[in-house]
C-alpha cells in the first residue's frame, strides 16, 4: 500500500512554503485585502474618540475594550475573503485532492491570511493606542497582546469561513458563529492590557492567551479541514 | 514506475483482480444531487491501459459521479475501490494516484502561468521541485502558452486558461485521470494535441475517465452512456 504513495516527506515544507509564498503574493497583487481591515480599524478608533469626547480620562478607561472590540471586528470582517476566491475558482478542489498532508496547508492559508491582516492591525497598533490616550509603557504590551490574540481570533475565524464558503454570502453567519468562540480572546485580551496599565501581574492573562493560541493553532486546522470538506458536496 | 507498469499493464491488461494492479472498480454507486437521483446502481471497472467516457445529456450526473470518483464528493451509495481499497478508507492512495480537472480550472487569475503550475505541482507531485522551471516551461510549451509564462492570467483568454490547467497533463505521473469537460473552449489543434497525450497516457498503462460533448478518437476507450435523465426525474415527480 505504501508502495504507491510518492516521497512525500521531502515535499511537505517546500509545499508548505509554496502554499504561503503563494498566498501572499495573490493579497499583494490584489491590494484592498490587506489595507481594508487596517483602514477599518483606525476609523472606526477615529469615531469613537469623536463619539466619546475628548476628555483623555474617559477615553483611557475603554481604550483596551475598544481597541480589542475593533481589532476582533477588523479581522472578523476579512475572513470572508479566506477561502471564498479559492473555491470559485476551484484551485480550493486541487487543494484538497492533493496527497500533501492539509494540515499543513490549512496552516498556511491561516499563516498567510494572518500576515495581511491582523499583523498590520498589531503593526499599527501604536498610532491608536495614541489616539485613545493608553500610557505609554502599556503600549508594548498592548501590541503582544494583540499579537498573540488576532493569531487565535484568524485561527478560530477561519473556521466560521470554512464553514460558510460555499453559501453565497456568508458574511453575517461567519460573525454569527464565530463570535461565541471570541469570548474567552477578549476576556483575556483585554484584561492582559488592563493590568500592564494598571501595574497588576500579566502572567496568568500572558498565559492564558498563549495557551488559547496553540490550541487554535492545533486544534482549528482539524475542524476548517471538516468544513472545507462539507464545502466540496454542497 | 509508469515504464514499470507498461510492461505488467500488456501482459496482464485482461485480469483486472490483481490487487497490486492499479485498478478503479465501482459497485453499485448511486448518487444524488438535490433530491434527484442521477446515478443509480453503476457498477464498472476499469483496468490499466483502459479509459472510459461518461456520456449523456446536460444534468445526467456526468459531473456528480466524476467528483465521487476523485475523492470530492462524498454524497453517494455503493462502494468505489481503487487498488482493492474503499475509497473513503484510502483517501490518500487515491490522491496520490489522481489527476483530477474539473470545470472549475483551478487557476489563480492574478498569478502567472508559471506560478499557478508551480503552485499545483508542490501540491501534487512531490517528487518534482516547484522552483526548477524547466519542466514547468517545457510543459506550457506542450500546451502553447511558452511565451505567456510571466503574463498575469487575468489577460489571456479563457482558453488560455483551459490550457494551463490542462498543462498539468504534461508534468502528470499519476495514475487515473479524472477529466470533466477538458476541451471546453479549445480550439481544434488543441484538442488534436491532448488527445494524442491521453492516448499516449493510456499506452502507459494508466487509466483515463473523460467526459466530453466532442468526437473523441482514442483507441482503448469505451463509452458509458448516463442517459436516464428524463426517466428519473419523470419517477421522482
Amino acid at each position: 500500500m505504501n508502495g504507491s504513495k510518492p516521497n512525500t516527506d521531502i515535499g511537505i515544507f517546500a509545499a508548505f512554503n509554496a502554499l504561503l509564498l503563494r498566498d501572499l503574493r495573490v493579497y499583494f497583487r490584489s491590494r484592498g485585502t490587506w489595507l481594508n481591515p487596517l483602514v477599518f480599524v483606525l476609523m472606526v478608533i477615529t469615531l469613537f474618540t469623536l463619539g466619546i469626547g475628548p476628555d483623555p480620562s474617559a477615553l483611557s478607561t475603554h481604550a483596551s475594550g475598544i481597541i480589542w472590540v475593533v481589532a476582533l471586528l477588523g479581522i472578523m470582517l476579512s475572513l470572508d475573503a479566506l477561502f471564498r476566491a479559492d473555491f470559485d475558482d476551484g484551485s480550493l478542489e486541487q487543494l484538497l485532492l492533493s496527497p500533501q498532508p492539509l494540515y499543513l496547508a490549512v496552516l498556511a492559508k491561516v499563516l498567510a491570511h494572518w500576515v495581511i491582516t491582523g499583523l498590520p492591525i498589531v503593526l499599527a497598533s501604536p498610532l491608536y493606542s495614541l489616539m485613545l490616550g493608553i500610557p505609554a509603557n502599556a503600549i508594548a504590551f498592548l501590541a503582544l497582546g494583540l499579537l498573540l490574540g488576532s493569531g487565535i481570533l484568524s485561527f478560530i475565524g477561519a473556521i466560521g469561513a470554512s464553514l460558510t464558503v460555499s453559501l453565497r454570502s456568508g458574511g453575517l453567519l461567519i460573525a454569527l458563529l464565530t463570535l461565541p468562540l471570541y469570548v474567552p480572546v477578549i476576556i483575556f485580551g483585554s484584561q492582559f492590557v488592563q493590568s500592564a496599565i494598571e501595574g497588576w501581574p500579566l502572567m496568568p492573562t500572558l498565559s492564558m492567551l498563549l495557551g488559547l493560541l496553540i490550541g487554535a493553532i492545533v486544534l482549528a486546522p482539524i475542524a476548517i479541514i471538516g468544513g472545507l470538506r462539507l464545502s466540496q458536496d454542497s | 514506475m509508469s515504464i514499470f507498469l507498461s510492461t505488467e499493464a500488456s501482459n496482464h491488461s485482461t485480469q483486472t483482480h490483481i490487487s497490486d494492479e492499479p485498478s478503479l472498480v465501482l459497485d453499485s454507486v448511486s448518487c444524488e444531487r438535490g433530491e434527484r437521483l442521477l446515478v443509480e446502481c453503476l457498477s464498472m471497472s476499469l483496468a490499466a491501459g483502459q479509459g472510459v467516457r461518461i456520456e449523456g445529456p446536460n444534468g445526467s450526473g456526468k459531473t456528480t459521479l466524476l467528483r465521487v470518483l476523485a475523492g470530492l464528493s462524498q454524497q453517494y451509495s455503493g462502494a468505489v475501490r481503487w487498488c482493492g481499497e474503499d475509497i473513503r478508507q484510502a483517501r490518500a492512495v487515491l490522491a496520490a494516484d489522481t489527476l483530477y480537472i474539473g470545470h472549475l480550472a483551478g487557476v489563480k487569475a492574478l498569478l502567472t502561468p508559471l506560478e499557478n503550475l508551480a503552485w499545483w505541482v508542490s501540491l501534487h507531485i512531490p517528487s518534482l521541485d516547484p522552483l526548477s522551471k524547466e519542466s514547468l516551461l517545457n510543459a506550457l510549451t506542450q500546451v502553447g502558452l511558452q511565451r505567456f509564462a510571466n503574463t498575469p492570467c487575468h489577460q489571456l483568454s479563457a482558453g488560455q486558461q483551459r490550457r494551463i490547467a490542462l498543462a498539468r497533463l504534461y508534468l502528470s505521473q499519476h495514475r487515473l485521470w479524472i477529466l470533466d469537460e477538458p476541451f471546453t473552449a479549445i480550439d481544434t489543434d488543441g484538442v488534436a494535441l491532448l488527445e494524442q497525450r491521453i492516448a499516449e497516457h493510456l499506452a502507459q498503462g494508466n487509466m483515463a475517465i473523460i467526459t466530453t460533448h466532442q468526437a473523441m478518437q482514442i483507441e482503448g476507450f469505451s463509452s458509458y452512456c448516463l442517459d436516464k435523465v428524463e426517466q428519473k426525474e419523470g419517477g421522482g415527480q
